[in-house]
């Protein structure tokens, strides 16, 4: 059963990734993008992640894929016909490249197995008062920087998309 | 149970489109969804990990690449609108951005 | 899961406390909205950073101890390799403020915002230095590079500068996508982001030969070379620096790189020792590469930012050579020349953001023809800066390749070294076109005629030269103590 669920979400997400990158429409590679998003919030949950699934749809999907469409929506590109690839050597360098290191993972799996960890199974795994008690205990360094992060990125934000920056009065 | 070499492999591949994406593309917010792919993929990895490791660094990690990702998009698409105002186009071929 | 107490301690990130807060401070102020306000953001901002610097050297445990404190669970670590860079850092800063004040009222861009993302930028790079965690370094890298795209797309009217951000946000982060890979594959092979965990892990579980750590690895060096400008992921640079603010090309230049060497260095040299083997031959063709391509597309520049530019890369090629002679003396040869390329670097691009004037518009080796007579106390500063730039006696730049080849060679990369030697020899070339042009030919009369501006040395430029000026003469003429403190302050290595 577990491993049905695996194959529709992650067939689905590989076919979605596929039509995004084959995409020249903006507003249709974000919809795909969504759906891949949607389909890894399925596999977080099979991975006993919970709080990581519901951000994904609440934060990746939700939010940032909103901002995404609000842009395109903004700057009504009109789309440019024409070839995807420029420079088709760097693309296959590229791909052979990626594809190899993938390999490369998947026939050398992990020497260690499972066991070495030997951590018994935690009760409240990937539950939100788990993840919260983290962030705020052993993580607090780390969650502090994380807000002036997102108050830099506003402010750059602000500063760059702003029509016009008034000076004073 | 779902092996961990499949998550894996999943996640690799998703990788792996994402960042041939990044390279095809030539729509400038197309390609930074593209990057958005790679970070789920990486995400993706994390949290597989996370759970054959057993423990939950993993997912305090992604919920920091979630932030991330975030900030980095409203910074990035800040920039895409301000390009647009200047040059009213998104093609990086117009930018040339792999000149150099 | 037992409790872990996060083990504060507000000491270890005093430094960083100051910043963030007065960069808070001049968005308060900025807000406030009065006039008068608008001319004292630079001076704020500047108070901030000096005494972030008193609280770096004079902050608990004494320099001399060589002590290394853990806090936050060991997510910080504050040891004078830390402090060492985190001073680089502040300087930079400071210097990057001083230039940024006439240029910011010059293109009437005087805005409260620039100053508190150059701080948050800082910040940055300050939490890359002392991050004893990748979690921590992972945030540092991404507050400063967010700041800086946001910086490089500041002059919003300007196209290059728009472009110059586009390209530098789409290629950063697409590096941060292999950074992250890199770290989650050793996360996975080592079930930890500890630096020093990680490192034991390796140890003791004999995982040297496991090849998801070889592949993390391998990304990582992905994600640090794009962070660092180091060949064949370099092609950001040349453009990004072109249209970049000049005063914010000079920070780019000199605080981020010298972060993400910092952050390069500790991650491999403390975390991912047992593997000096599989990292030192791909970090050998990156560091021959480097200097190679950055020197010999610089002969060919005609922009004098790009020409940097292309310098600065060939720059980052001779660092790589000294973190491959790993060990203490290669470490502190790290410190010693990163020290010296903040000073050299930011003078000069005081000398090109005077000269730019208004809308950047004199920006051509060209320009420059004339001005060793015109502005004497110009052409000397900038002649001084690029012989130190070509490593020519007696200036920081020399010395600081001096202690790097010196590594190299104690090392025995001996090939490498004798490549940074010739690569030198090249670069006095284009260094030595923008002298020639200064003193040895007549301004022509369509660059720089009569109706050119006057060049105006705001008090905060002329000291910031001075400041350049003193850091690469005393760096130059006096080593030792520098290379006293530098030896004090590498990384301790087991």
């Amino acid at each position: 059963m577990e491993l049905l669920m695996f194959f529709i979400f992650g067939v689905g997400a590989v076919a979605f990734a596929l039509l995004m990158v084959t995409n020249k429409k903006p507003v249709n590679a974000a919809m795909c993008l969504i759906g891949v998003m949607f389909c890894l919030a399925g596999l977080y949950v099979l991975l006993n992640a919970h709080l990581i699934a519901a951000l994904q749809l609440i934060v990746y999907a939700g939010a940032v894929m909103v901002l995404f469409l609000f842009v395109i929506m903004l700057l009504n590109v009109e789309e440019k016909e024409g070839r995807l690839a420029v420079n088709i050597l760097v693309v296959q360098s590229v791909a052979a490249v990626v594809v190899g290191l993938v390999f490369l993972t998947v026939v050398n799996l992990p020497k260690t197995d499972a066991s070495f960890f030997a951590g018994m199974g935690i009760p409240d795994f990937g539950t939100t008062k788990a993840i919260g008690k983290m962030l705020f205990t052993e993580y607090l360094l780390p969650f502090e920087i994380a807000s002036i992060l997102l108050l830099a990125a506003i402010v750059g934000a602000v500063i760059l998309a702003k029509r016009r920056i008034d000076d004073a009065e | 149970m779902v092996p961990l070499n499949f998550y894996l492999m999943l996640g690799a591949i998703l990788f792996s489109i994402g960042a041939v994406g990044v390279f095809t593309q030539r729509n400038a917010l197309i390609i930074y969804m593209c990057i958005e792919l790679m970070l789920n993929a990486v995400n993706l990895t994390f949290i597989a990990f996370s759970r054959f490791v057993n423990n939950m660094d993993g997912h305090v990690f992604v919920f920091m690449i979630m932030t991330v990702a975030a900030a980095e998009a409203a910074v990035g698409l800040a920039i895409i609108i301000s390009v647009f105002r200047n040059k009213a186009t998104v093609n990086v071929d117009d930018i040339n951005l792999s000149k150099g | 899961m037992e409790q872990v107490l996060s083990t504060i301690s507000l000491r270890a990130i005093c430094p960083e406390i100051i910043v963030a807060a007065f960069g808070l401070g001049i968005l308060l102020m900025q807000s406030a909205k009065s006039r008068w306000m608008k001319d004292y953001f630079g001076y704020v901002s500047l108070i901030g950073v000096l005494a972030a610097i008193v609280m770096v050297v004079k902050g608990p445990a004494s320099f001399d101890m060589k002590a290394v404190e853990y806090s936050f669970n060991n997510m910080w670590v504050v040891d004078n390799y830390a402090r060492f860079f985190k001073v680089i850092f502040l300087l930079g800063t400071g210097l990057t403020i001083l230039i940024s004040m006439k240029y910011l009222s010059d293109e009437s861009m005087m805005h409260g915002e620039y100053f508190a993302l150059v701080l948050f930028a800082t910040l940055g790079m300050m939490v890359m230095a002392s991050g004893a965690e990748l979690i921590t370094i992972f945030l540092g890298i991404e507050l400063m590079s967010l700041s800086l795209y946001a910086l490089a797309g500041f002059t919003r009217t300007r196209l290059a500068s728009n472009e110059a951000a586009l390209k530098y946000f789409l290629l950063g982060s697409f590096a941060t996508g292999f950074l992250l890979y890199g770290i989650a594959l050793i996360y996975g092979s080592t079930g930890t982001t500890d630096i020093n965990a990680i490192s034991k892990f390796i140890h003791t579980a004999s995982l040297q030969q496991s090849p998801m750590i070889i592949i993390g690895m391998g990304l990582l060096v992905v994600g640090f070379g794009f962070k660092t400008a180091a060949a064949p992921f370099h092609m950001w640079t040349p453009d990004v620096y072109e249209g970049a603010p000049a005063p914010i090309t000079a920070f780019m230049s000199a605080g981020p790189k010298a972060a993400a060497f910092a952050a390069f260095a500790r991650v491999f040299l403390e975390a991912l020792p047992t593997l000096q083997t599989e990292w030192t031959a791909v970090i050998w063709v990156m560091a021959a590469l480097t200097m190679s391509i950055g020197n010999i597309i610089a002969l060919v520049q005609t922009n004098i930012k790009r020409m940097l530019a292309y310098s600065s890369i060939a720059h980052a090629g001779y660092v790589l050579v000294a973190f491959l002679a790993a060990g203490e003396l290669g470490v502190s040869s790290i410190m010693y020349y990163m020290l010296a390329y903040t000073f050299m670097n930011l003078g000069a691009f005081a000398i090109i953001t005077v000269m730019a004037g208004k809308g950047e518009e004199r920006v051509h080796i060209d320009d420059y023809k004339g001005l060793g007579y015109k502005y004497p106390f110009a052409g000397v500063a900038m002649s001084l800066f690029l012989f130190s730039l070509a490593g020519i006696p007696p200036t920081g730049g020399f010395m600081g390749k001096f202690y790097i080849f010196q590594a190299a060679i104690n090392e025995g990369y001996i090939g490498l070294a004798i490549i940074g030697v010739l690569n030198s020899v090249v670069s006095v070339y284009y260094y030595l076109r923008v002298t020639v042009a200064m003193y040895f030919q007549s301004p022509s009369s369509t660059t720089q005629g009569s109706d050119a501006p006057a060049l105006v040395f705001s008090p905060a430029l002329l000291l910031a030269i001075v400041v350049a000026a003193y850091g690469v003469l005393s760096l130059g003429l006096f080593p030792a103590k520098y290379v006293a403190l530098v030896k004090q302050s590498s990384l301790l290595l087991q």
